[in-house]
């Protein structure tokens, strides 16, 4: 659709000026108007962008772009640093008090998601630091919220502070704080009500929960897949709260997520953590970094360079080329490489990396199949040592075991070794053409699966 | 000024209850309304030629009311256009241009009728309501079941969110208020089971209108939507003709992603229509311009408040009214 990738954009621009000695003004116009539109589509706030592409424009048009060899390259690479450090660094700490019970309310609108993540948050608290937290159902408004809150707290086998749906909630937050000093229970989760930030009502009414438990923490849960509003929603919010912190949901779905930086950028406060799915363990601390590259959906050859080279072991690497050239290169090692590769993140994101990759051709809708990885490593993880090391011994009922063994079928256990030595095959071609060029170049390859 | 008085009679004529509507569009839309118009009267009071810095802050203007960038770029692209055509210079001659370009893209083809729920008049009609988490499915399907009822159908509520915590009783809660019945299983069950049972107990106790609720689902999840293909699949080999209509519920204040929600959603069920949720914020659902550009999906209502009553069907003009109508009473 509409998402192409600021990379691939960027490139048809960048056809237009390679050939030229020079990167005039008027290009780098053009390029900031593509990193403008990827912003924009992105959902980044336009007076956010309008600020970005202001500051972008500055440094591209200085020095460091223009006297580039690839002006294109170092744009994006602007662009990405500018993004990084608007989003700042990791910060996903929870604060403590110094006398128990923490306090921490959650807020937001409707449907942002407060009352699963308040089960995620107790859940992550409970698990990574071995706390005792206690959930509060302060939302008395939504039907069936309190039950919903109450269920999760089954499923978790986690306290629930409730009360009826007439009961005022700064009352039930303030009686829930009373029984969490009682049971000594050190973090009292508060979900409210989802409310419109234009509601002058209902937000007197978190101030007033705010001034009568003090809480440590108050967390604005944004839907990622909030538009221009972010900005509007995530000031108001903290102009009247304070808040201090954002949670922010459902980014394990498509959206491109430029709310994030329209949310920082405006409030200024850190985005602690990412809900990533829908089950009770999938909030992950929020990485900046990534999302900046999420934002641009851009290919971005550095970051590519860079897990390659933090992820694939200099010396396992070299063994692996030694193997390769001796022809002993075995089902094993096959299995290595592609934890190697696995390592660096899912295919579909390595692939993105590579600009202009989804330009190719059979590539750009290539679905990679993370599952099929998983039957390959099952297979071969099935096989005997002495199987792995010389697959030519297979035989009927060998392959009938393995396949048993791994829960795959016999057809399939073929196929892999048919695929294994087909490699084997192109690896003795490449190896044999690499020994030709050995000579000349003296350069010997540099990763094994590139 | 002519467009407008023109739109306003317009509206009129269409609509037999047209002050009581728009009072309605008018006070839910007022945070929309009054950034919106506001900003593109600044606008055009500000600038004292139409250039490419004019141009510039309109196409700002549109983006943030979650137009949708390709269909911001196609209608700044027609009006540059009109401006050569018409020889326009001065800003404020841009105004009845700006408007009239505007309301072409939310009339579409003009096509009326699609903007209404079809129904079967003497026999069970299924709606079925689909969208990602959080958009106010439950909540939506509670107030349209009050609706129905309100025109004397004898509605029934089928469970199909058997995935969220407290979705079932949310739903059996909407049920007591509208004093419609609800169809459930226990929590955790195969939703399409569920929807089954519903349209059995529909079909024996005489039921009109069936409104299946769906877990929200993001539409990246393969696994999930496939079950949602599922659920559909049931419907249609139990009840001919149906689903009758398959609603898809959006945020107003979902940006860029609602167009891929929009797509995606179709692709597994079909949607044939749209019920655009929380328009009361400041949001400005400017999204229905890009949705009815690019995927032509109608509009069939809009949430413009918490109270039962709040959901109203779906109007065109009255939407339109509603965002201009500053520009509208200026004049």
């Amino acid at each position: 659709m509409a998402f192409e990738g600021l990379a691939d954009r960027l490139q048809s621009t960048i056809k237009k000026i390679t050939g030229k000695g020079k990167v005039s003004e008027q290009d780098v116009k053009e390029m900031t108007r593509e990193v403008r539109l990827a912003l924009l589509e992105a959902d980044v706030n336009y007076k956010v962008v309008k600020d970005l592409i202001k500051r972008i424009k500055e440094r591209a048009v200085g020095q460091e772009v223009m006297e580039s060899l690839t002006p294109g390259q170092q744009v994006i690479k602007v662009v990405k640093d500018e993004l990084t450090s608007l989003m700042g660094g990791e910060q996903s700490k929870i604060a403590v008090a110094d006398k128990s019970p923490t306090i921490i309310m959650m807020i937001g609108l409707q449907g942002a998601g407060k009352t699963t993540t308040s089960g995620k948050l107790a859940n992550l608290l409970r698990k990574k630091y071995n706390r005792k937290p206690l959930l509060v159902a302060c939302d008395v408004y939504r039907p069936a919220a309190i039950q919903q809150l109450e269920t999760l707290g089954k499923q978790l086998d986690m306290p629930v502070f409730s009360m009826e749906t007439e009961a005022n909630p700064v009352e039930i937050a303030k009686r829930a704080i009373d029984k969490a000093k009682e049971e000594h229970l050190d973090y009292v989760i508060i979900d409210t009500a989802g409310r419109l930030h234009v509601d002058n009502e209902l937000m007197q009414e978190l101030k007033q929960i705010k001034t009568e438990v003090q809480p440590h923490e108050i967390f604005l849960v944004v839907d990622s897949m909030t538009g221009q509003d972010a900005v509007n929603v995530a000031e108001s919010f903290n102009e009247q709260l304070d808040i201090t912190g954002v949670v922010l949901t459902k980014l394990d779905g498509d959206t491109r997520g430029g709310a994030a930086l329209s949310i920082k950028a405006v409030t200024d406060k850190p985005i602690k953590f990412a809900g990533m799915g829908e089950k009770l363990d999938e909030l992950e601390p929020f990485h900046p970094d990534r999302m900046a590259s999420r934002i641009l959906g851009m290919g971005d050859v550095l970051s590519l360079i860079e897990k390659a080279q933090t992820t694939v072991d200099e010396k396992q690497a070299k063994a692996l080329e030694e193997k390769m050239r001796t022809m002993t290169f075995t089902l094993d090692d096959f299995l290595e490489q592609m934890g190697q590769v696995k390592k660096m993140g899912p295919l579909d994101d390595l692939l993105a990396m590579i600009p202009g990759a989804n330009k190719m051709k059979g590539l750009k809708n290539a679905q990679f199949d993370e599952k099929k990885l998983l039957h390959v490593e099952a297979i071969i993880k099935s096989m005997t040592k002495k199987e792995r090391q010389d697959p030519s011994i297979m035989n009927a009922s060998r392959k009938k075991r393995i396949a048993l063994g791994s829960g795959t079928s016999v057809s399939e256990v073929n196929r892999l070794l048919k695929q294994f030595d087909e490699m084997k095959k192109m690896m003795k071609q490449m190896t044999n053409m690499q020994k030709g060029k050995k000579g000349k170049k003296g350069r010997g390859m540099g990763l094994p699966f590139m | 000024m002519g467009f407008m008085d023109k739109l306003k009679a317009k509206f009129q004529r269409n609509q037999e209850n047209a002050e009581e509507v728009s009072e309605k569009y008018k006070d839910g839309m007022k945070k929309t309304r009054q950034t919106f118009s506001g900003k593109i009267n600044d606008l055009l009071a500000r600038y004292r030629k139409v250039d490419e810095d004019f141009f510039e802050d309109l196409e700002e203007i549109l983006i943030s009311a979650d137009t949708g960038v390709t269909t911001v770029m196609d209608l700044i692209d027609e009006l540059k256009m009109e401006v050569k055509r018409q020889n326009i210079k001065q800003p404020s001659e841009m105004k009845d241009v700006i408007s009239e370009k505007l309301v072409e893209i939310y009339y579409g083809d003009d096509d009326q009728e699609m903007e209404k729920l079809h129904l079967e008049k003497d026999q069970l009609s299924v709606i079925l309501v689909v969208g990602v988490n959080g958009v106010g499915k439950t909540t939506s399907i509670g107030k349209l079941a009050h609706n129905l009822k309100q025109e004397g159908k004898k509605v029934m509520l089928a469970a199909g969110d058997t995935f969220r915590a407290g979705a079932i009783e949310q739903l059996e809660v909407w049920g007591d208020r509208t004093g419609v019945d609800v169809v459930k299983q226990t929590s955790g069950s195969d939703p399409a089971a569920v929807i089954f049972d519903g349209i059995k107990s529909a079909k024996s106790k005489n039921v009109d209108v069936l409104i299946c609720d769906t877990a929200g689902r993001l539409q990246n999840k393969v696994n999930l939507m496939n079950e949602l293909r599922k659920v559909k699949r049931v419907i249609e080999r139990e009840v001919p003709n149906a689903p009758h209509e398959v609603l898809l519920v959006l945020d107003a204040t979902t940006g860029q992603n609602a167009l891929n929600q929009a797509k995606v959603f179709s692709e597994a069920t079909n949607v044939t229509g749209i019920i655009l949720t929380k328009l009361d914020g400041t949001a400005k659902g400017g999204i229905v311009l890009a949705i009815r550009n690019e995927l032509n999906i109608p509009v069939k209502y809009v949430g413009l408040g918490e109270k039962v009553e709040d959901l109203q069907a779906f109007d065109a003009h009255a939407f339109v009214y509603g965002l201009f109508a500053d520009l509208l009473e200026k004049e």
